[in-house]
């Protein structure tokens, strides 16, 4: 007899591990009998995890932090067993502000320093001018999305919270916003980048991996106490996911991957795109031009699957540095038990690659990440609501 | 209910017909304050414009993530909104969310006049997803009795049948067959359809 487990997700590339867990057969393989459902906000997933109505779910890291904490909304412990996706999120700008951009750049237009210190140069000569000022729109408060946006700009002198707006817009709203000129630029996941590319309206300006080396983005999330309840569901899960991510990592069945997730009941956009995605090769000026990368999005390979609590403790750090929360040390704990890497190797094992990378954050800016010192990373950084 | 100590209350729901149910429940119920935003762009703009107590939105709004934005304190944001709910609530988060409607309740308004409000949307939201069944039931009922009639004449014409012959007929093989009449009507559309 099989398991029923209800899982929700929203539909962008990174649930690919979960969507092909459940279309492969991998999970009914372990005995779960899984009903995916798609939602359409963060706010949703979160609410339908936490009092129950969904077993698991596909969920912005932070707001598996934020729940566990009590940050936004009810508190509920929520244990976060498997990585879904490392990066994958990139920042796109309209092409006014590109070509502004590259007007006022010193250096290499991927050097995210540069490109911050251009803006800096835009949003300063606006002011002059007394132009309005620019809009960036990110996925939600507590976000990745949000944290790499503010990273970035804050280390070219521009403070996000006085200098731009920044406004949360549901993903499928972002490239009709970016085309009406309602936002300037935007960072989300795949596959949105890529769709303002295709219409003309977007150029793909940063891989979230030119401002993070390695960042937890999306978890498979689950009720603390619902995991205890139910260990063996849980590890049946893991394993099963852990098989698709397998099996997408694999250049040869991509294109099946991506035919399965661009079903319109899945992601339910062009195959071509999720494939792009997938291989790291995207389109990021609408004249064609391309660009690969082997970190702009990973989902199992580099040992990208397993939590790591060190970029739980970076997260918490964000939601300091951006005034979400304050400092302490019982919260920097729980924080960082949301992550669970023991749940991970009991059901999968330790496949021993993962070795050398753990801990890495791997930031353009500022002091390398220690999470036994919340306080010393905070005092690297001037701008920020850490700083009254 | 005075009318100056009727909390301003915002509906943002892209549907007219659920709003107009929604916003004239709580207007039998005294609350005169009532405003509805149905188009989505700008919508932190519209809101901040009405300064409302209580915003409703309906789950199936992606623009809820925009409100959680709410939450946040930056310099855009006059009040901090926190959701209806506190910690002690999830019975009231579980029975909203059923009903497929999320409250987001300006900091200050107390929870005894909350309550009511919120009641009275989760009913409303709950009438009116009975009603869309029954619309449902009611379409596919015409539809049923569209075929049947289709299926009646056909027999009549090819079994030189009355009517009343031609339904009976339906009626004793829907029966054999353990099927709805109008399984059985669509099935000799589908076969005669085939056999043109």
């Amino acid at each position: 007899m099989s398991t029923p487990v209800c899982i929700g997700f929203i539909p962008l590339v990174d649930a690919a591990a979960l969507i092909l867990a459940v279309d492969k057969g991998f999970t009914a393989a372990e005995g779960l009998d899984v009903t995916l459902v798609r939602e359409v906000s963060w706010s949703n997933v979160r609410d339908k995890l936490n009092i129950g109505l969904f077993d698991a779910a596909h969920l912005l890291a932070p707001v598996a932090i934020a729940s566990s904490l009590g940050l936004g909304h009810v508190k509920v412990a929520i244990a976060a067993p498997f990585n879904l996706g490392l990066n994958g999120n990139a920042i796109t700008v309209s092409p006014a502000l590109h070509a502004a951009l590259l007007a006022e750049i010193d250096g290499d237009r991927f050097d995210p320093m540069a490109t911050a210190l251009a803006l800096a140069r835009v949003v300063a000569k606006r002011r002059k001018s007394g132009a309005e000022p620019l809009t960036f729109a990110m996925t939600f408060p507590f976000s990745t999305h949000n944290y790499q946006l503010r990273f970035w700009m804050a280390a070219g002198g521009v403070n996000p919270d006085e200098d731009v707006r920044l406004v949360v817009l549901p993903p499928p709203y972002m490239v009709e916003s970016l085309a009406s000129g309602h936002v300037d630029g935007f960072c989300v996941g795949a596959p949105w980048n890529s769709v303002a590319v295709d219409l003309g309206v977007g150029h793909i300006l940063h891989f979230v991996s030119d401002i993070l080396v390695r960042a937890a983005e999306k978890v498979l999330a689950v009720r603390q106490n619902w995991s205890e309840k139910n260990p063996e569901v849980v590890a049946a899960l893991l394993r099963a996911a852990f098989r698709a991510a397998e099996f997408i990592e694999e250049p040869q069945n991509r294109a099946e991957a991506a035919h399965i997730l661009a079903q319109p009941e899945r992601i339910g956009v062009g195959a071509d795109i999720i494939q792009r995605t997938l291989d790291g090769r995207l389109k990021i000026s609408p004249d064609g031009t391309t660009r690969e990368s082997s970190r702009y999005l990973l989902l199992g390979r580099e040992g990208a699957a397993r939590p790591d609590p060190v970029q739980a403790a970076w997260l918490y750090a964000q939601m300091i540095r951006w005034g979400q929360t304050s400092w302490s040390p019982v919260a920097l704990k729980t924080a960082m038990a949301v992550f669970r890497p023991d749940l991970y190797d009991a059901a999968i094992g330790r496949d021993g690659n993962d070795s050398g990378v753990r801990g890495t954050i791997g930031a353009f800016a500022g002091p390398a990440f220690d999470s036994n010192d919340i306080a010393g990373h905070l005092a690297a950084f001037k701008i920020g609501r850490h700083n009254p | 209910m005075p009318a100056e100590s009727s909390p301003k209350i915002v509906i943002v729901d892209e549907s007219p017909v659920r709003a107009a149910i929604l916003e004239a429940g709580l207007r039998e119920a005294g609350f005169t304050g009532v405003s509805h935003i149905g188009e989505m762009q700008n919508l932190l703009a519209r809101i901040y414009e009405l300064d409302p107590d209580v915003i409703l939105i309906d789950l199936e709004n992606p623009s809820r993530d925009v409100l959680e934005q709410m939450f946040q304190v930056s310099r855009a944001v006059r009040r901090p909104i926190a959701m209806f709910v506190d910690q002690s609530d999830a019975a009231s988060i579980q029975a909203s969310v059923d009903a497929g409607v999320s409250a987001y309740i300006v900091d200050g308004l107390k929870k005894e006049r909350i309550k009511p409000i919120l009641d009275l949307c989760i009913s409303r939201f709950n009438a009116f997803s009975k009603l869309q069944d029954e619309l449902e039931r009611a379409k596919s009922a015409l539809e049923d009795r569209k075929v049947i009639d289709r299926a009646k004449g056909i027999l009549m014409k090819l079994k030189g049948l009355t009517e009343d012959e031609a339904y009976v007929l339906l009626r004793s093989t829907a029966m054999r067959e353990k099927k709805k009449i109008a399984e059985i009507a669509h099935s000799i559309l589908t076969a005669s359809q085939l056999l043109k």
